[in-house]
């Protein structure tokens, strides 16, 4: 079984993002960047699938800037087997929308006929959640959304998705998109020896064009912001004054 | 006209960038491993003095032992930038944790590696690669610390080896010791220095440890007793002897050490901006004082000049144009600075400073070791000294 994992490089989750002053974005001069989080998780599930001989080879693949290689070299580190990497974008600050990033993906699965994507669930820059549900829809393949658990059949995979209010679990067709949430495993260090395997992994770098797709953006943005801070509280003097502010003025009780 | 760039507080000199790609991953594992296996131990390890052994077996697993050994005698064949940052991201956490890997490394499979027989190196270098294996470096003895040629312990010929008697002290890892890297007078070699591989268990070998360190007490420390231990030819290093048998491992372990104090005094650094910033006296944060401004930005210079001058030599020894005087630059520097940083950053902590709750005063008990061992300061003034006038000065 081949498995197909998209993964995105992003802002680290450890850095606080800051707004450009001209507000077109968050500024990524200088900044740290890595793997997408839940991208990590969904190559881990593809690694322990091919460490527990259900898998036989899983092919990473990265949309986006030519940095994105770090990306990919960092995901054979952890175990995957060769990367593409399709530079669709020279800016950083150029972020290619979700149904570009589908449509080029689609046209990898095509050429590559896995029998299973792993994808994260979101990246966690834009938030989108859109890329894993589109490239199910464009291939017309079966889907399976934040997933918690996934286990393979004949023919079919079994997967827990983590919905409002509790778990649901799925029986999909193969080929199919899984997504994974946060909870499907906790991804491995890349160790040195494996870091150092990593950079005879093949890399091959493509465009969007080898796929036939325009990954020009169709979308504006018009304005970003910083979240609003917090207001400071307050202290009601007596339990009284707390009950008659929880009715009048937060209306919860 | 360059566009001017945000200012990256934490790197101010943009450091990662000039890493290769594969540096920059190692670096993020050994961090990610440190922050997430050995900090959250460290409070408690360095409390109660415990070592504990199943760290070298983690380490190894991820491998960051043996950084610089070929892959195969089970290291990892990276160059020299990248065995400083993995010192670099241990010593973050301890100077204790980053000591039981640089003697691993530096001490121990370096010799072996450099000095040993083919025999030696398939012997001992993947189990210490694995950290199946702990070894440990004897060199100092109680009589002879800065001046190793007045080491008095000796090698005697016998009918089928050598017969080895003195003390060794304030040797990292000995209690639990598998490999000993031992260096005697050897009278069958005219009483020059060599080296001797010895196993624990041998007879008249003993490891007794040393009570009562008030630094690096996350990483045992012991002596070695030598009682009339008798080895077979088999236990001597062939291919060194004389001072550059131990001084080139000490290289290494110096160059480690001068990556490693920059790590310890980054969490310094970063534990007192934090702490500056959370605690307010007189209806300010502390951070928004100039005398604490002046020390932070005291702390940023120092760290951001010490780490580039690390990165300078790391690739100086890569290229192979390494001379030991550069190492005494950067560990003398660095080591001195580090113990600087970490007493500013103690002071910064005010009252709550004293407390194991702050990691500063720990990393600056333990800095008075780092600062000391591998060449004390002055000595590394000495070789500086010597290197610029001729002159030397030690006697």
């Amino acid at each position: 079984m081949k498995i197909l994992v998209p993964v995105k490089r992003v802002i680290d989750f450890n850095v606080k993002p800051r707004v450009k002053s001209d507000g077109s974005g968050v500024d990524l001069a200088n900044v740290k960047m890595s793997m997408n989080p839940f991208d990590e998780i969904a190559v881990e599930e593809a690694v322990r699938l091919k460490e527990a001989g259900k898998a036989s080879e899983i092919l990473v693949v990265s949309i986006g800037v030519k940095q994105a290689q770090e990306t990919l070299r960092t995901a054979l580190a952890m175990g995957a087997d060769r990367a593409i990497l399709v530079t669709a974008s020279e800016d950083v600050h150029q972020d290619v929308e979700p149904l570009a990033v589908a449509r080029i993906l689609k046209a990898v699965a095509e050429a590559e006929k896995p029998d299973l994507v792993i994808a994260g669930k979101q990246a966690i820059d834009n938030d989108m959640n859109a890329v894993g549900q589109m490239l199910a829809a464009l291939l017309g393949w079966s889907q399976a959304s934040f997933a918690s658990s996934l286990t393979l059949e004949e023919g079919h995979a079994s997967v827990v998705r983590e919905v409002d209010g509790g778990l649901q679990t799925v029986r999909v067709k193969l080929p199919a998109v899984i997504t994974a949430d946060l909870r499907l495993n906790e991804p491995r260090y890349a160790s040195l020896p494996n870091i150092m395997k990593a950079k005879k992994k093949p890399l091959e770098e493509k465009t969007p064009a080898d796929y036939g797709v325009d990954a020009s953006p169709r979308l504006t943005i018009l304005k970003t912001a910083e979240p609003p801070s917090r207001k400071a509280g307050i202290k009601v003097g007596s339990v009284d004054e707390l009950i008659s502010k929880l009715k009048t003025e937060a209306g919860v009780i | 006209m360059a566009e001017i760039q945000p200012f990256k507080w934490d790197d101010p000199f943009l450091l990662d960038e000039q890493l290769t790609e594969d540096e920059r991953m190692i670096r993020e594992s050994a961090f990610a491993y440190a922050q997430d296996k050995l900090a959250p131990r460290v409070r408690e390890a360095f409390r109660k003095e415990h070592t504990d052994p199943e760290i070298f077996r983690e380490m190894g697993a991820l491998g960051l032992l043996g950084v610089t050994i070929p892959e195969e005698y089970g290291g990892i064949g990276a160059g020299y930038v990248s065995y400083g940052l993995v010192a670099r991201e241990v010593e973050r956490v301890d100077s204790g944790y980053r000591s039981m890997m640089s003697v691993q490394s530096s001490l121990v499979m370096h010799p072996i590696y450099a000095y040993g027989s083919e025999e030696h190196r398939r012997k001992y270098l993947p189990k210490l690669a694995s950290g199946e294996f702990i070894g440990c470096f004897g060199l100092t003895e109680p009589d002879a610390g800065s001046d190793p040629g007045g080491m008095k312990t000796r090698a005697v010929k016998t009918a089928d080896g050598y017969r080895l008697n003195g003390a060794k002290t304030w040797i990292s890892n000995s209690p639990i010791a598998d490999v000993f890297v031992v260096w005697a007078k050897s009278e069958a070699h005219g009483g020059k220095i060599r080296g001797f591989v010895l196993e624990k268990g041998t007879k008249g070998l003993s490891a007794p440890k040393i009570e009562g360190k008030l630094s690096l007490r996350a990483s045992i420390t012991g002596e070695i007793v030598l009682e009339d231990v008798e080895v077979g030819e088999e236990a001597l290093l062939p291919n060194t002897e004389g001072l550059s048998g131990p001084f080139g491992c000490l290289n290494r372990a110096r160059y480690g050490i001068a990556w490693g104090a920059m790590g310890a005094a980054e969490a310094c650094w970063h534990a007192a901006r934090q702490y500056g910033l959370d605690r307010r006296q007189f209806g300010r944060p502390l951070a928004q004082t100039q005398l604490y401004q002046n020390k932070l930005s005291n702390m940023l210079t120092e760290i951001t000049l010490g780490l580039q001058a690390a990165l300078r030599v790391g690739r100086l020894f890569e290229e192979g144009r390494m001379a030991p005087e550069m190492i005494s630059v950067i560990k003398r520097n660095n080591c001195g600075k580090a113990l600087d940083v970490a007493r500013m950053a103690r002071d910064m902590h005010g009252g709550n400073g004293i407390s194991d709750e702050f990691p500063v005063m720990r990393h600056m008990v333990n800095l008075e070791t780092v600062n000391t061992y591998e060449g004390a300061y002055d000595v590394h003034s000495l070789i500086l000294g010597r290197a610029q006038t001729g002159l030397q000065a030690f006697f």
